[in-house]
């Protein structure tokens, strides 16, 4: 069953066309990865599925809910957890509490919501900065926080901006492996991210976007050798 | 060391219960209430601009309509001016609920703006419309005039709009509320209705505003609209009180009107009008060294030294 449906959807600013007519459905318990070049509109579609911005067109269903119309808060709600690309930690309140803020949508409890911030922090391995205030973490452990923040609030779908983005090698492969560690306690991912060789060995099936239109969607060997792809990245030379 | 706080705090609460019975000068007791009156306008500002980042500059219009509240239930019907406490804060309540509604879906500044039109609306209002008897204003005969009555109604006020504060702060609402002042967009990426919990602190804000208000008119027994519509007087002064004692702490607004009345009181026997600049210089230079305000230094001090004492075992706190 599909977890995710996105039917035709298009944003447009303007009359600049972030993403257009993009159709593409994410399967229960897979990783999708989306790729495409800086400007491709990456970003736009999770915007739009978060809806942080409003379709222009289209329709976007979530557990065969339609949900292209909900407000943003509401999204969240529904199970869709998502981080930002440019890291917003709530920067005055300390790790905890900002995974405390996120797991209050389920609970009004203060015992609970601390309980199930210490498991999430203990999850994400951010117990040693439990009490650090979120402004003085540098950006690897910030975006750590960011996926915590949004595991808090117990999402089905989970949708990850360049969770390597400004890492070294090291600091990667330990967010990866946080990445394989949710998967495998059930959540389905979509994720965005530059390096390829981190796209092609995580995900399960992979949608490539240039100028916000599909040009390729399927298995990752299947989208490397697209020629439309090896063009978006490589140049025309190489197609 | 808990205990030893909960002992100072208890010890504390006891001298400010038996104060009245011992300080009997009306004076002294004239400047605590006051003090008290103020704190209790600076926790209510406190709760809205200081935890959840919306910056008021028109709390005026609270004040002024809950002191109208009980003023004009006197004046109109000749009922006790003391229904006023109930109807003032109500009367606030419904007058920011309009503001709520609508400045809160806009981003930006365009909360502060509405609050800056709104009383400055209400001083206008009150002026012209022909029931409030105008600029003239409204003068009561108290039925009570010892200091110590009012001393006793004041500190139950101010307790109990800090223990509210308190409480909604310590809870589900004061996390919501200050996620959505460090980040609005985060906040909503964690589920937040991020307008329905401005309101949320907007709300009770307005409510105890508007209970000092009434509390106001009951005690000094005269206002009119230039006096409790004030913008520099209420609105603009009730920002730098927060400042002062420290934005975004449950003490700040008390410590600060304690401050701002005394200082106030001492600069103006001592230096006639030019208190306002001197209180004026004053804020200024507290922003400048202290930028905390002084229960936010406190604070932070605490922090470093519990840092310090913890430093060997790893453990960092804030
Ligand atoms: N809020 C906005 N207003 C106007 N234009 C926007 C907005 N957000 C994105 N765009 C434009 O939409 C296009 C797609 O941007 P988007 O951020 O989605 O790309 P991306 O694939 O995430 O890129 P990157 O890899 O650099 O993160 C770009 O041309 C961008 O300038
Ligand atoms: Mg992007």
């Amino acid at each position: 069953m599909s977890l995710l449906e996105a039917k035709d959807i298009t944003k447009k600013f303007g009359g600049l066309a972030a993403v257009s007519n993009l159709s593409f459905t994410v399967n229960k318990g897979e990783i999708l990865g989306i790729i495409g070049p800086n400007g491709s509109g990456k970003t736009t579609v999770f915007n739009c599925i978060s809806r942080f911005f409003p379709l222009t067109a289209g329709e976007l269903y979530f557990k065969d809910k339609r949900i292209d119309q909900l407000p943003a808060h509401k999204i969240c709600e529904l199970g869709i957890g998502r981080t930002f690309q440019v890291v917003k930690p709530l920067r005055r309140m300390s790790v905890e509490e900002n995974v405390m803020a996120g797991a209050f949508l389920r609970t009004s409890s203060m015992a609970r919501a601390r309980q199930k911030a210490g498991e999430i922090i203990e999850f994400c391995s951010l117990d040693k900065y439990r009490h650090r205030e979120a402004k003085s973490l540098p950006i690897p452990l910030r975006k750590r926080l960011e996926i915590a923040r949004a595991l808090a609030t117990e999402p089905e779908l989970l949708l990850l901006d360049e969770t390597c983005a400004g890492l070294n090698p090291k600091e990667s492969e330990a967010a990866i492996e946080l990445i394989q560690k949710i998967r495998d306690a059930g959540m389905t991912i979509i994720i965005v991210e530059h390096i390829m060789k981190v796209m092609m060995g995580i995900s399960d099936r992979i949608l490539a976007i240039n100028f916000g239109k599909m040009i390729a969607f399927g298995n990752p060997q299947e989208v490397s050798n697209h020629p439309e792809v090896v063009k978006a990245y490589l140049g025309d030379a190489y197609a | 060391m808990k205990n030893v706080n909960l002992l100072l705090k208890l010890l504390l609460l006891v001298i400010v219960v038996i104060l009245p019975l011992v300080i009997k000068a009306p004076y002294q007791l004239h400047i605590i209430i006051l003090i008290f009156i103020w704190a209790i306008i600076g926790t209510s500002w406190n709760l809205l601009g200081g935890y959840a980042g919306q910056v008021s500059f028109g709390h005026a219009a609270f004040f002024g309509v809950g002191a109208y509240a009980a003023g004009l239930l006197q004046f109109h019907l000749g009922i006790s001016p003391w229904w006023g406490m109930l109807l003032g804060p109500i009367a606030a309540v419904v007058v920011s609920l309009p503001i709520g509604v609508i400045a809160f879906r806009l981003r930006g500044p365009y909360f502060a703006l509405a609050m800056l039109a709104l009383g400055e609306i209400f001083r206008l209002l009150f002026i012209n419309l022909p029931f409030t008897n105008g600029a003239k204003g409204i003068l009561i005969m108290p039925a009570i005039t010892t200091k110590m009555f009012y001393y006793y109604v004041g500190l139950a006020a101010l307790l109990l709009t800090v223990g509210v504060t308190y409480y909604i702060i310590h809870s589900k609402i004061g996390y919501y509320l200050v996620s959505i002042r460090e980040d609005q967009d985060a906040a909503t990426s964690l589920g937040i209705p991020t307008t329905l919990y401005k309101n949320y602190a907007l709300l009770p804000s307005a409510f105890f505003t508007g209970l000092a208000g009434a509390l106001y008119m009951n005690y000094v027994a005269f206002i009119d609209p230039n006096i409790v519509f004030n913008l520099t007087n209420v609105s603009v002064m009730v920002i730098m009180v927060v400042m002062l004692g420290g934005v975004a702490t449950t003490w700040g607004p008390t410590v600060g009107a304690a401050i701002y009345i005394v200082l106030g009181e001492v600069f103006r026997t001592t230096l006639g009008s030019a208190n306002v600049l001197v209180f004026g210089v004053l804020v200024c230079l507290i922003i400048l060294f202290l930028p905390n305000g002084i229960v936010g230094e406190i604070d932070m001090l605490r922090g470093v030294l519990a840092r310090k004492k913890e430093g060997a075992a790893g453990g960092v706190k804030v």
